[in-house]
């Protein structure tokens, strides 16, 4: 998806040599194949999803470290579980909380696609008045270059709402299409071990088996805060990993993805290694302080931004070859304070009076100040 | 190992003669490829081997290595690869302790070897193991019971024509009070790889830098020769390159 804008450009702001656009093809609702015999499911972010290559991976996990400051790992969830909801796959979620039915209600409404039309139209009629007009000749300056993503979502709008949806996290998601759904929700908090929980899982994923047909349904399993320290297995170190292991094991061969997300603070050095060499795909959330000046000197647009996310590890098919992205620290941010957007960071220029550079950034936070090295 | 099919930088480092090899990696630098290629290497030499899969299930391997030129299948077939796939060791059908389904597990490994100096074909014998932190795991954190094991499987090499490789990852031992396994497994090794990620992080042309120490305790020419070895390298389907700092374009 992502080299689509490479075509329209000549240069790709993120190229990965497997994914071919050209070749993918959609499976079962909200599944999508790539080659090699991956098969993804949105994150409900799409960003994120173009980010990793197509989606969370079929058969993998996916372990997110929280930042012990902020919940902005909910954010992420949220879209996952959102988007396992519309496409009606089977979801189970598991949280550190008394009643987990509860969270499902803070679920985030798809973005209402009129708004979405307009502006997607907006976005691509701008880049492509200047883009496609005279592709060789064309020098984009290194700030616009996030702007032509859009310009391919435009393209493959119709492909693209099938598998991925932007969800507005102000409105919550409709009850009628939780009601009808397969989801299992079960706590961990008063759990003495993850047994029931590992119970759970198995019987959730035996009805998802895995062939490599790859048109089957697919699950999302979803754990929040795997090792909260409410949580009365916490002192089980080993108990833990154990169950991650587990699960890794059965999620292999089944058709999910399991999405953990865990505060790794709380965790020992030792013990947080362990979990970040199981984990397939491995992200970080990190949260912005509110005012902090000399990071609003630092990047661009930083009123906008929540936090970071730092992708440390991208999960692949039977490849023995680490994925490099050309960003693996991202910023987080809230697109209208509604859904949420992933950008690669800017550093603001140097010099606070440059004209077109500040119009480019919603804010630019030096009016004339220099930076002190 | 007495020959590595290879002309690379890395086969040079290893040398030949090696018993115990400790391939050594961190999150940011996986080294999984090494046992990769010392895999295709021993099968291609003629020899057979036993891989112990903790980390992934056989088609994963499969899938890499054939993209290597190294058909897993077609040697599982021909019994000169016995692959075990650990993924849920010991699981349902476990009776017993762990200690238990280890001395089961080594006892297999043990008759394989046997079989295989006793067969017309004796060649080398190669034991895999990806990865023995995952063993730890398994053992539930009962590290000497994975001693244990891992010291019956160093046996082998010193009484049979057989080598261990095995996989460990070192960031998860940089406490001082759990580093039992890893100081055990280095004191033991005669060859020590350790993929590290370069200090400016993770690059599309060089994917981290390659730490090779060689002991030279089994050949009398390795006492002279180069100990220590230190080069960069990058990971691709097929394999890997490895090449001196600055030597690449």
């Amino acid at each position: 998806m992502a080299a689509a804008g490479g075509r329209t450009l000549g240069r790709s702001s993120f190229s990965r040599a497997t994914s071919n656009p050209v070749t993918s093809s959609y499976g079962a609702a909200g599944v999508k194949i790539g080659p090699n015999g991956a098969a993804f499911v949105s994150s409900g972010i799409p960003d994120l999803d173009r980010i990793l290559g197509g989606g969370f991976l079929l058969g993998s996990v996916v372990m997110i470290m929280e930042d012990a400051d902020a919940p902005h790992h909910l954010l992420l969830l949220r879209c996952f579980m959102s988007q396992g909801v519309v496409h009606k796959q089977p979801l189970l979620f598991s949280g550190a909380m008394k009643e987990p039915r509860l969270f499902l209600g803070t679920l985030p409404a798809q973005v209402s696609s009129s708004k979405e039309d307009g502006r997607h139209r907006a976005m691509g009629a701008a880049a492509s008045s200047d883009g496609r007009a005279n592709d060789e000749g064309l020098r984009i300056a290194w700030q616009y270059k996030k702007y032509f993503g859009d310009d391919s979502r435009a393209e493959h709008k119709d492909n693209k709402q099938e598998f991925s949806n932007d969800f507005d996290l102000r409105k919550p998601l409709e009850r009628h299409l939780l009601n009808g759904q397969n989801i299992e929700c079960v706590s961990i908090q008063d759990a003495d071990s993850l047994s029931g929980l590992q119970d759970c899982c198995s019987a959730f994923l035996s009805k998802l088996p895995r062939k490599d047909a790859g048109s089957l349904t697919a699950g999302r399993i979803a754990i929040q805060s795997l090792c909260a320290p409410q949580c009365r297995y916490f002192e089980k170190d080993w108990d833990m990993v154990s169950f991650i292991r587990s699960l890794k094991a059965m999620v292999r061969s089944s058709n999910s993805v399991a999405v953990i997300t865990f505060p790794s603070t709380v965790l020992s050095n030792s013990f947080c290694k362990r979990w970040q060499h199981l984990a397939d795909t491995l992200l970080s959330i990190k949260a912005i302080p509110d005012e902090d000046k000399d990071l609003a000197k630092l990047l661009t647009g930083y009123q906008d931004m929540v936090g970071f996310l730092h992708v440390h590890k991208v999960a692949q098919t039977n490849s023995q070859v680490p994925v490099i992205l050309e960003a693996s620290t991202l910023s987080l941010k809230l697109r209208k304070r509604r859904s949420l957007v992933l950008e690669r960071l800017n550093q603001a220029p140097v010099d606070g009076s440059s004209g077109p550079s500040s119009a480019a950034s919603s804010s630019c936070s030096s009016q004339g100040s220099q930076l002190d090295f | 190992m007495e020959e590595y099919g290879g002309g690379d930088l890395l086969s040079e480092a290893m040398g030949s003669a090696a018993r115990v090899v400790v391939v050594e990696d961190c999150v940011e630098a996986p080294g999984a490829f090494v046992l990769h290629l010392l895999l295709k290497r021993a099968l291609a030499s003629g020899g057979a081997a036993a891989f112990l899969a903790l980390a992934q299930p056989f088609s994963y391997y499969d899938r890499v290595l054939r993209k290597m030129g190294c058909n897993l299948s077609l040697h599982r077939r021909n019994e000169r690869l016995h692959f075990f796939e650990l993924l849920g060791f010991p699981g349902g059908a476990r009776e017993g302790t762990i200690a238990d389904s280890f001395v089961r597990l080594y006892n297999e490994i043990q008759r394989l070897v046997e079989a295989n100096r006793a067969g017309e074909n004796a060649g080398q014998f190669t034991v895999v193991i990806d990865d023995a932190s995952l063993l730890e795991v398994v053992a539930l954190g009962s590290v000497n019971d994975v001693l244990d094991f891992l010291h019956y499987c160093f046996t082998l090499t010193s009484e049979m024509n057989c080598t261990l490789v095995v996989l460990i990852h070192e960031d998860i031992y940089a406490d001082e009070e759990n580093m039992g396994l890893l100081l055990h497994l280095r004191y033991i090794a005669d060859l020590v790889i350790k993929a590290a990620p370069l200090s400016t992080g993770l690059a599309a042309d060089v994917h981290g830098q390659l730490s090779v120490v060689n002991k030279g305790t089994f050949s009398e020419q390795r006492a002279k020769a180069q100990k220590v070895w230190n080069f960069h390298f990058k990971g691709k389907e097929n394999g890997a390159d490895f090449f001196y700092p600055g030597t690449r374009h």
